[in-house]
């Protein structure tokens, strides 16, 4: 977009990794004390926990780069849907718990891969960020994969749940590689790579993981989009908002 | 507590006269503060009452889970949010250490977890008591936890071994879960007029369940005395209310809130506070099913027990595919 | 056969060099998940950098009926423990 400068695409990259994280560990949250197990409750709240960490460092850094004093908070419970940059498979609601651990798992093989990237960044606050977040991500993808093979290839009832996961997943999962003015503008200020040039090392950890699966990846192409833009949410983030920023929202200046 | 009206097995305590050569020696082992472990020789009484009593601590912190769940999704800012998500994933680690206690005695987690779904086992009345605003969220780390910690504390010295180290990594991890319970409370007692009246509508709505967690005066009781000498109970349900209530009173008063309890005070001759007794019909209906949560706590459980169940078998299913393969591969 | 996971006793090795510890259990389908889930369960506040996980059906123990032959010789030996040894305190802490 011309007249844009520098910041306002680096502000609107923080979000598009801030937002992922926040709406990701809130949905991830949700799960907590319901899991089918109680190794796995505690595992995936062990996510949540790292996901909005992360959160706190992107958005956190969005504050600081936009200049208006806005914090993490002031970003996180005080916009509106139409302000939030993620995509939108994270604001999809959880699902079974096999929709939940596909999901988790798509993301994080983005994650990875994007993290990977972004620890060269040329800013080195990012790559500061993304270093500590890929010792993280390295473990949920892990962890995730193992959940995604184990159901895959596990019962008649288990296989056929996740094969459902991922068809329904499936064309949510080509947002993550659109590109656009903002990262054209980062690629050009070496900060994040194109998004497009993830998909390679993406498809192929997500093929060998589904193989092992037995699941078949579908082959439709086409994808929805509009949360990274912020044109067109679904109708879930705006519920998830609602009770997320309800007391930010009823109580306006209070301290918590 | 945590555990309330655990019924100890036998018929109270017998007399030195009365135990068998086995028997004797091992109350001696007690007494000594010896710790029992698994594969010792322990009164079958013993075992049955331990089960029922960590298997009923197990359940109130898997249920436990729950009021305070509730409130995951709209904590307040991104830190509170992640600190109550820490709490409450602590919750389901302490009721996994506890299982796995109770596991050491001959029971499988499967069958207390059944056992409470069909509701022949108890968890804590306190847990059947809803969370309505965020200041009920420091109030239960607060009050709650406060309560609970009183009665672990001393539990560390029990004399079943697994149980016992249970308890100490337990409060070990306990520590931070008042304080921040605590940290809402004064956050808010500072708060514009609105937090204030979250807060005393905490209070005034915690009070008498979170005295009521001591279960009702055992000091007559028979099973008491049995569980007391066996040191699996180490301090009688009055004692521990009255500590609760004398650490706490000056607690409030900091924050500025009123304890609703009119005949509160303090009496010089006993050195400790006198206070009403909560309502104990209340709290009997309470356990017996009526209280205002019991039936959303249950549905919560069994929801989630009954929907994980493809998950538990789909992935062992796996696993056995795979030490299959793994053995043709030999 | 019961559809419950297998119990896993998990063991873990902390940051100062000192053995494997029991630390508690828990329950996987197979041993890489209970690996992971004893990092999820018992590393939450940076416990351990190793764990070993062992099922619990696979734990041989000594039962309470042996102490006397297995630990009694050793109460004997009292010279393997330090304390035995007088050393003059002009020697310095040794």
């Amino acid at each position: 977009m011309a007249g844009k400068t520098n910041d306002d695409a680096l502000f609107q990259f923080l979000l598009r990794m801030g937002d992922n994280s926040l709406i990701l560990g809130h949905r991830v949250s949700e799960w907590c004390g319901l899991s089918p197990v109680l190794e796995e409750d505690i595992a995936l709240a062990n996510t949540a926990l790292d996901l909005i960490g992360q959160t706190q460092f992107w958005l956190g850094l969005a504050g600081e780069v936009e200049g208006k004093g806005r914090t993490a908070d002031d970003l996180a419970f005080l916009r509106d849907a139409w302000d939030f940059r993620n995509v939108l498979m994270v604001e999809l609601p959880n699902g079974d718990f096999g929709q939940t651990m596909m999901r988790q798992f798509l993301y994080d093989a983005w994650s990875q891969v994007m993290v990977g990237r972004l620890i060269k960044s040329g800013d080195k606050r990012i790559a500061d960020i993304a270093e500590k977040a890929s010792k993280e991500v390295a473990y949920h993808v892990e962890r995730s994969a193992d959940t995604v093979v184990g159901l895959g290839d596990g019962s008649e009832e288990s296989h056929a749940r996740m094969q459902a996961a991922i068809d329904y997943l499936w064309p949510y999962v080509g947002e993550m590689f659109d590109g656009d003015e903002v990262d054209a503008a980062m690629v050009a200020a070496g900060i994040a790579p194109d998004p497009a040039s993830l998909r390679e090392e993406y498809d192929a950890l997500v093929n060998k993981v589904l193989s092992e699966a037995t699941l078949k990846v579908p082959t439709d192409v086409f994808h929805h989009k509009g949360g990274r833009t912020g044109y067109m949410h679904t109708e879930h983030l705006g519920h998830l908002l609602t009770s997320m920023q309800w007391l930010q929202r009823a109580y306006p200046g209070a301290t918590w | 507590m945590y555990a309330q009206l655990v019924k100890t097995a036998g018929t109270g305590v017998k007399t030195r006269e009365e135990m068998s050569d086995e028997e004797r020696n091992f109350q001696d082992r007690v007494d000594r503060d010896e710790k029992i472990e698994p594969k010792d020789w322990m009164p079958d009484d013993y075992r049955a009452t331990l089960i029922r009593q960590i298997g009923q601590h197990a359940h109130s912190e898997i249920v436990g889970q729950l009021p305070e769940g509730n409130w995951i999704t709209r904590a307040p800012t991104l830190e509170r949010k992640a600190i109550l998500l820490a709490k409450v994933q602590d919750e389901a680690g302490h009721g996994l250490y506890l299982y796995g206690a109770a596991e050491t005695l001959g029971v499988t987690r499967d069958e207390l977890t059944e056992e409470l779904l069909s509701g022949r086992m108890k968890y804590s009345s306190i847990f059947n008591y809803p969370t309505l605003n965020w200041a009920d969220i420091g109030a239960v780390g607060w009050l709650v936890d406060g309560a609970a910690i009183m009665n672990q504390v001393p539990l560390q010295r029990t004399s079943y071994g697994p149980y016992s180290r249970a308890m100490i990594r337990i409060c070990k991890e306990e520590s931070f879960h008042q304080r921040q319970g605590y940290d809402i409370m004064m956050k808010m007692a500072a708060g514009n007029d609105a937090q204030r009246r979250m807060a005393q509508d905490a209070l005034n709505r915690f009070w008498y369940p979170s005295l009521m967690m001591f279960g009702p005066s055992d000091k007559d009781s028979v099973h008491s005395a049995q569980s007391l000498a066996w040191k699996i109970k180490i301090d009688t349900n009055d004692e521990l209310r009255q500590r609760f209530v004398d650490q706490t009173v000056p607690q409030a008063k900091y924050l500025g809130l009123t304890i609703p309890d009119e005949h509160l005070k303090w009496n010089e001759d006993r050195g400790a506070h006198d206070f009403s007794e909560p309502d104990w019909t209340e709290f009997f209906n309470v356990i017996k099913g009526k209280g205002p949560c019991n039936v959303e706590r249950m549905e919560a459980r069994v929801k989630a027990w009954e929907d994980g169940a493809w998950v538990r078998d789909g992935l062992m299913a796996h696993a056995r595919k795979k030490t299959a393969a793994r053995t043709a591969a030999e | 056969m019961s559809k419950e996971w297998p119990l896993w006793e998990v063991f873990i090795r902390g940051q100062h060099g000192l053995s494997h510890r029991h630390v508690g259990s828990l329950h996987a389908p197979d041993e890489e998940m209970a690996i992971k889930n004893a990092r999820d369960v018992y590393t939450r506040r940076n416990e351990g950098v190793s764990i070993w996980v062992v099922e619990a059906r696979h734990i041989a123990a000594s039962s309470p009926e042996e102490k006397g032959p297995l630990y009694e010789p050793s109460n004997s030996k009292v010279y393997r423990h330090p304390t035995f040894f007088d050393i003059p305190d002009d020697v310095g802490h040794m």
